[in-house]
């Protein structure tokens, strides 16, 4: 039998993580989780959630997450701060890397999640000073003025929603004709005097000195360009995986999203992957906190089968 | 809007931050902010590592609106590091407690 520091390492803290955690903790296995920020993960900058069972009225991001880690401790759930930096799977001890040590787990979860992802157009120039990913963390800000929000999914429609509760007026900018996003959230969003649809149109600039002033904005049928008197941008379209520390240690598909079978093995046998950063065709807090359920049960016989 | 960080206002900006003889880091927070929240054990526990060389200070932005504006804070949280009454360097957003870290530790210099 291989000795190492822990049985299981959980690498993230968000849903699938900490739900991951409550498993392992329950099944008394000798488990670690890491997280690099703050347990909570891409939830937190969720204003409002009311499709995770068990809510009746709804929870915000914060509450949920904090009562998921609330769970997660008092059923003996260790968590670390700390951010992994690489993984050495090629042993039956697997070696993780974080900032002053490696240390040694016979299998490990991956539940690093995604992050927003950017329009690659220099918004970082605006970061903090009009662009924003996070509604209920900037749109307070934005009381009486005009925004401009990108994307046509469930958060672009929810978070658009929410932010006509601060700005005067809305622009939602969506490359195709039509919302993505789910049918109570459109019905929503389309009777919402505050929100101006533009469609088939992308953001292809910004301006302003301080902060933003104004945002540039093409048609992709016309080709014709404007730019829209804004103080504001929040960009929803889409994620990218949290796998920078991956460096192809598992195998991923061209996005960089985790591929696992239906036991949520990797790749690389002992290592599972769960929740957004998983190649998977839905990504919400239900079914991150399903795979991670799984993936804990695969780790533990996986586990057991090694002696 | 960590737990045990003084809650200063607008009207002690200039004396506790740009008067302070330490460097001074502010934490503009908001009740109905979660990353806010999720951020402040992490704050807490830098001020119990760094506080004898740095002042942790909190401002509610929903109170006190004149400090955000004059330093052009449209995001939160956002931490700003103050040396002699100058901003020394800025985080907006939820970042890693190792990045914090170094931050402090780059002001500090």
């Amino acid at each position: 039998m291989i000795t190492t520091d822990y049985d299981l390492i959980i690498i993230g803290a968000g849903p699938a993580g900490l739900t991951a955690g409550i498993y392992a903790a329950r099944a008394r296995m000798n488990v670690l989780l890491l997280e690099k920020a703050a347990p909570g993960g891409q939830i937190l900058i969720t204003d409002w959630i009311e499709n995770y069972p068990g809510f009746p009225e709804g929870i915000s991001g914060y509450d949920l997450s904090e009562k998921m880690k609330i769970q997660a401790e008092s059923l003996g759930l260790k968590i670390e701060s700390a951010e992994v930096h690489s993984l050495n799977l090629s042993n039956d001890a697997k070696e993780i890397l974080i900032k002053d040590r490696t240390i040694t787990a016979k299998s490990i979860i991956i539940a690093s999640g995604a992050s927003p992802r950017k329009l690659g157009i220099g918004e970082e120039k605006f970061f903090g000073k009009g662009v924003s990913f996070c509604a209920t963390c900037d749109g307070p800000f934005f009381r009486d003025k005009t925004v401009v929000a990108v994307g046509g999914g469930d958060t672009a429609v929810q978070e658009s929603i929410f932010l006509t509760k601060f700005a005067k007026k809305v622009y939602l900018v969506h490359r195709r004709d039509e919302l993505r996003a789910a049918k109570i959230l459109q019905e929503r969003v389309l009777k919402n005097e505050k929100v101006e649809f533009i469609w088939d149109s992308v953001v292809t600039g910004m301006e302003g000195f301080f902060g933003v002033e104004g945002v540039k904005i093409k048609n992709l049928k016309t080709n014709e360009e404007k730019t829209i008197k804004a103080n504001g941008c929040f960009i929803w379209v889409g994620i990218l995986p949290n796998t920078s520390f991956l460096n192809d240690s598992v195998k991923t598909d061209q996005f960089g999203f985790i591929l696992a079978d239906a036991r949520m093995q990797t790749s690389v046998p002992g290592v599972f992957a769960a929740g957004d950063v998983r190649d998977t065709p839905l990504r919400q807090i239900a079914t991150a906190v399903g795979d991670a359920a799984v993936a804990a049960v695969s780790a533990e016989h996986y586990i057991e089968n090694l002696s | 809007m960590a737990d045990n960080i003084i809650e200063i206002n607008d009207d002690s900006f200039e004396k506790i931050v740009l008067k302070s003889d330490k460097p001074v880091m502010v934490d503009f927070w908001a009740p109905w902010c979660g990353p806010c929240k999720a951020i402040a054990p992490t704050i807490d526990a830098l001020e119990k590592e760094f506080g004898d060389k740095m002042t942790f200070v909190k401002v509610n932005v929903d109170d006190n609106p004149i400090s955000p504006s004059k330093y052009g804070v449209q995001a939160i949280p956002t931490l700003l590091f103050f040396k002699k009454g100058q901003i020394a360097d800025q985080i907006t957003g939820m970042v890693a407690k190792q990045k914090l870290e170094e931050t402090i530790k780059n002001v500090l210099l």
